[in-house]
């Protein structure tokens, strides 16, 4: 055998190995979309609570009134829904692009792991709201989503996992300032995903 | 250059048969009809390759049902996983003995 033929076979071997066992094909353009509808949420959020003045001072009192708390669930269910469609459509078109299936071993077991903290996640969340503790749902959401990253991150780029932990972080020092909220939540979900987006597109997607 | 040579396993000089194993050392188990859209070979091909490292002794099969639908998906055996290392080593070997 050629050095040469070796070399590319042990290439191969080892690129089977990791394409067989990760899911590659998350895009990182849905990262940024996915940030970009984030802050755009947070914005129409504060608007909503605050109107139309601009001060970024923590409040003592929280939002009670339900028709704020609907209008909120709402504009973060809207933000949720849209991240989703164009992480899916933009995650198909890639997986097509490099001729790959999407639904695999590897991509069943990135859902499924992502799946258990955020669902957990999302019913916890539920009750905080249902049982009026609404100060913690900002720095809640950011923790079990960063739990359901460093979960996803053996199945796919090792980078999700450090997005994880960063979340993570956030969660934690969010929750030590419940009135800020609004401001973590925006650096969470709006600019480390467009960060982070950014640098997977760049990394991986050209 | 012999004492290289006698590593390298029968089993793997097919190609299919070293990449059925990297897939399934990288993975706790694999199915068929993955392994079959991985790997981009015909049911036929694939099956007799599984059969071959199944009579080494290399990969174990588990054979259940998703609802009517048969399931059959594999994993590398110990045995499989040394020889799969071995031969890897092997490999590595004859480069570095090469550029000497």
């Amino acid at each position: 055998m050629e050095d040469k033929e070796i070399y590319t076979e042990l290439n191969s071997i080892r690129n089977l190995m990791e394409r067989s066992a990760k899911f590659i094909s998350l895009s990182g353009l849905s990262g940024i979309l996915a940030g970009i509808y984030a802050l755009i949420g947070a914005w129409l959020g504060y608007r909503t609570v605050y109107g139309k003045g601009f001060s970024l001072q923590s409040r003592e009192y929280y939002v009670s009134d339900e028709g704020t708390i609907l209008q909120l669930f709402f504009i973060a269910l809207a933000v949720l829904l849209l991240s989703l469609i164009s992480g899916f459509i933009l995650t198909l078109r890639k997986a097509a692009r490099k001729n790959q299936n999407v639904w695999n071993p590897s991509s069943k077991k990135l859902l499924l792991n992502m799946a258990i903290p955020l669902v957990t996640g999302g019913i916890f969340i539920l009750i905080l709201m249902l049982r009026g503790y609404y100060g913690i749902i900002a720095p809640a959401s950011l923790l079990f989503y960063g739990l359901a990253l460093v979960a996803a991150s053996h199945y796919t780029f090792e980078d999700v996992k450090w997005l994880g932990i960063m979340e993570i972080i956030l969660g934690l020092i969010g929750a030590l300032y419940p009135g800020y909220g609004i401001i973590f939540w925006s650096i969470g979900f709006g600019i480390l995903h467009i960060i982070y987006g950014s640098i997977m597109h760049f990394k991986y997607d050209r | 250059m012999r004492s290289v040579l006698e590593h390298f396993d029968k089993a793997f000089e097919n190609r299919i048969r070293l990449q059925i194993m990297s897939v399934l050392v990288a993975n706790e188990n694999y199915d068929f009809n993955s392994l079959k859209e991985l790997l981009n070979v015909t049911d036929g091909n694939l099956a007799s390759h599984l059969k071959a490292l199944e009579k080494e002794e290399y990969i174990t099969v588990h054979k259940s049902f998703l609802g009517r639908k048969p399931n059959t998906t594999y994993a590398a055996s110990e045995l499989g996983r040394a020889a799969f290392i071995r031969h890897l080593q092997a490999l590595e070997n004859l480069i570095k003995q090469q550029k000497q």
